[in-house]
């Protein structure tokens, strides 16, 4: 597909606006699967290998309108279904139908607090748009209704409009609930308990809020300020944020209940905790994880050369191993970087790639290459102990394992060398065993992961949990609906005491 | 944020701050370290060992050398400024008990966080032998606090200036070679100080601490960039260490680790840092 401007994306779709609003009320389901699939206007390629700037620009008001007017408006809703926190998704597509923005996003916000993160990085095709009717009509779930893309065009209606408002806050109970954990789990506990009245408290271990959203996942695909907009409401709501304050060291997580006074807490420290590959040649110079690599393009900024004071490693050929969004946002941060080439090294096929399938596109059209069925076995150095090289072992897929997925099974003989200067390791987090190690009584599985009841309850009495650290690296959504239930026992324990 | 309370030189380029931080002081312990910046939007994210503490006026005190960017805009901080970020207390603590005789090792800047360690050796009833040194007289720092808690010292510096002619790791053999040989060694200086204090005692089987510091990110364990390899295996250092066993460090590689942006960014970085130091008036 040759590259198309939004201005001519967005012409095409006023054609078919003007043809079929005039009807939007007897649209019939025959007509509705005529209208084509709305594209999603994105930067050109060959610029933003250069630059930070978001790559997926999001729809215009008449390629959204014209894009819900594909919904079919299913009775059974299957998409609802698919949604991990069951927005009613035809009812909001119908809204915008009828350019009832305000609505719209009334209705998404009943059950999802954070729409604009959620619309840009939402594993859809795996979620709502999976079961959608259109796309088993295309027989293709690439054809199902762009749900994703239409929850963020309303969340960024709202914004841009400034009609963001602030929620109601009850008066105050004189309560105290500390949050340990700026991430998505974090801030969704935060706005929920804040509205019952009680008073607030995010202690972060880093100097800027987010986690995830901020530290990992890149500029080019979740703007910062879309972040400082969730947390700008936060303080608006009045909610206290301790920053640079790590729980089980600057404070033990008990001592917030014994001595500092809160009556309970919420711990959503999430899956910080690299995984590496554990073979040869892993900590030469030039060997990097993906949390180290992203968190020093992101959080320290050092993408902005002679802005920023921490460094990042100049390379001309990297390797990224993985094949999650963790990998494409590893690789696709490197070609902005500056390198000249990047291989994704992936044991497993294109099919079996976890990472949100327009991230792949994106990488593609980036020109990142995806080496499928190969993967490490040792990393060379030079004499200063760099990296020069990485030998690398084919593999072929033999029989489903746990998962479901087939197994990747290494061809005996098979290596070969490949010729890289930086090696980015991007196969996946554990739990950081920090508030574990610190807090013995507060029980955790064998990854490390805190085991909750079905309201997020941990084995210490007020104290909640939810998101990665629960779940193991999951997602946004995932994080933010255990973030919801943990809120509500937590409103629930407090409205019970005197 | 944490207030400057006190500041004061030590040498041509080292520093010792008095820091408002009521809640590290409180909950630090000998051995762990604060990782601070300076400027909290493009600043660079460095450890630094907690030198001591005190929990009645809330204050922690570092001791830091200008080695690079924000150590200098480190030094340029004045009593009653702000360091904007200021995160700790991290790592694992010391491991403190009553060993016997125990011999601590400080080269250069690493004389300051020996210093808590040591007293917390001492107040647990070791037998303390320390010994100090430095390039040059000039660098010497906190030799009459050492001089207070040691049962012997021995000072020396490389060009003989100050103390004994010699480099740290002559003492150290000799202590033990004695009759009575230590029981416990720990080093802290620079990467190549510690390496070869760990090959010294080596022979003689004398268990061996160093205390590495890394380039970090977090310093919660979340990136992995502060790795080491002790014993063949990664470890890091923010959340594992800082102490390791040294004898089983693997230095070299510790030592490419420690340098991985120098070839790229010494130049610019220096060209700034020179910039920088013109502007501001130069190292006083
Ligand atoms: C590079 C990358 C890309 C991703 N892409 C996607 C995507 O496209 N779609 C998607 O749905 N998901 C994606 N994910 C996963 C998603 O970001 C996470 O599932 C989600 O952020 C988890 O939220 P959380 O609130 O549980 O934890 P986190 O976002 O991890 O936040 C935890 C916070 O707690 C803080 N913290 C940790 N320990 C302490 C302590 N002891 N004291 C105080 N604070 C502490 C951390 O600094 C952090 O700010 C991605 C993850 C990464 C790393
Ligand atoms: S399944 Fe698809 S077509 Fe049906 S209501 Fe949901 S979004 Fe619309
Ligand atoms: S500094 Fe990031 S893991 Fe140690």
């Amino acid at each position: 597909m040759s590259f198309r401007t939004k201005e001519e994306l967005s012409k095409e779709a006023k054609v078919l606006l003007d043809k079929f609003l005039p009807i939007k009320d007897n649209l019939k389901p025959k007509d509705r699967i005529t209208i084509p699939l709305q594209e999603m206007p994105s930067q050109d390629p060959v610029v933003r290998r250069g630059n930070l700037d978001e790559v997926a620009l999001g729809y215009t008001e008449e390629q959204a309108r014209v894009e819900a007017m594909r919904c079919l408006q299913c009775k059974n809703k299957p998409c609802v279904a698919g949604c991990p926190v069951a927005i009613d998704i035809p009812l909001f597509i119908q809204h915008i139908v009828d350019g009832d923005y305000q609505s719209a996003v009334n209705v998404i916000k009943k059950t999802n607090l954070l729409p604009s993160i959620c619309g840009r990085v939402c594993p859809q095709e795996v979620q709502c748009q999976l079961p959608c009717t259109l796309g088993k009509v295309f027989k293709d779930v690439d054809k199902s209704v762009s749900i994703g893309r239409l929850e963020r065009f309303v969340a960024d209606w709202e914004r841009n409009t400034g009609k963001v408002s602030i929620p109601e806050v009850k008066p105050g109970t004189g309560k105290k609930v500390a949050i340990v954990g700026s991430g998505p789990a974090g801030l969704v506990v935060a706005a929920d308990v804040r509205r019952e009245g009680h008073e607030v408290t995010i202690f972060e271990a880093f100097h800027k809020l987010g986690g995830v959203t901020r530290y990992g996942i890149p500029e080019f695909r979740l703007p910062n300020y879309v972040i400082d907009q969730e947390i700008d409401t936060l303080k608006k709501m009045g909610v206290k944020i301790e920053k640079n304050y790590v729980i089980g060291r600057t404070r033990q997580l008990l001592d917030l209940i014994n001595k500092d006074g809160f009556s309970a807490i919420f711990v959503g420290t999430g899956a910080g905790l690299p995984m590496f590959m554990g073979i040869e040649g892993e900590s030469l110079v030039g060997v990097f994880s993906a949390n180290e690599y992203l968190t020093r393009a992101n959080l320290m900024r050092a993408f902005e050369r002679g802005v920023a004071d921490t460094p990042i490693y100049k390379s001309k050929k990297v390797a990224v191993l993985g094949g999650g969004n963790v990998a494409m946002d590893s690789a696709r941060m490197a070609v902005r970087l500056g390198a000249e080439k990047v291989y994704v090294v992936y044991r497993r096929t294109e099919v079996e790639m976890p990472a949100r399938k327009e991230e792949v596109a994106h990488a593609k059209e980036e020109g990142i290459e995806f080496h499928f069925l190969q993967n490490a076995k040792r990393i060379f150095g030079d004499e200063k102990g760099k990296v020069n090289a990485m030998e690398c072992l084919r593999y072929e897929l033999g029989e489903p394992d746990d998962s479901g997925r087939r197994r990747p099974v290494v061809i005996p003989n098979s290596e070969f060398i490949m010729e890289v200067d930086t090696v980015i390791v991007a196969i996946g987090n554990n739990s950081n065993p920090l508030i574990s190690q610190t807090t013995p009584e507060l029980k955790v599985n064998k990854w490390g992961n805190i085991i909750v009841d079905e309201n997020q309850k941990t084995s210490i009495d007020r104290i909640y949990a939810g998101g990665d650290i629960v779940l193991g690296a999951a997602t946004v959504i995932l994080a933010m609906g255990e973030g919801r239930k943990a809120a509500a026992s937590i409103n629930e324990l407090l409205k019970n005491e005197k | 944020m944490a207030k400057v309370l006190f500041k004061k030189q030590l040498s041509k380029d080292v520093f010792l701050m008095r820091l408002e931080a009521p809640l590290i002081a409180e909950e630090r312990k000998a051995g762990q370290f604060i990782i601070l910046q300076t400027n909290e939007d493009v600043g660079e994210r460095i450890p630094l060992t907690i030198a001591d503490a005190d929990k009645k006026d809330g204050s922690i005190t570092i001791i830091f050398q200008v080695v690079g960017k924000t150590t200098f805009d480190l030094s340029l901080f004045n009593e009653g400024d702000n360091i904007p970020t200021l995160v700790g207390p991290l790592g694992k603590p010391t491991h403190i008990e009553k060993f016997g005789t125990v011999v601590g090792v400080g080269g250069g800047i690493g004389v300051a966080p020996l210093h808590p360690i040591a007293q917390a050796l001492k107040e647990a009833g070791n037998h303390l032998i320390l010994i100090i040194g430095a390039r040059t007289k000039e660098l010497l720092i906190l030799e009459d606090e050492m001089k207070e808690i040691a049962d012997e010292l021995i000072v020396c510096t490389d060009d003989g200036s100050y103390g004994r002619k010699a480099l740290v790791t002559e003492p150290l053999k000799e202590v033990c070679e004695r009759n009575f040989k230590p029981d416990l060694a720990i080093a802290i200086g620079p990467p190549i100080m510690m390496k070869f204090c760990a090959e010294t005692t080596r022979p003689y089987g004398v268990q061996t601490l160093v205390s590495l510091n890394t380039i970090m990110v977090d310093g919660t364990g979340m990136c992995g960039g502060c790795r080491v390899n002790v014993d063949g295996k990664a470890k890091f250092v923010c959340v594992d260490g800082p102490e390791f066993d040294g004898h089983k460090v693997d230095f070299d590689n510790m030592m490419a680790r420690l340098n991985s942006y120098k070839d790229m960014e010494t130049i610019a970085h220096k060209c700034r840092l020179e910039e920088e130091i013109k502007r501001k008036g130069g190292l006083k």
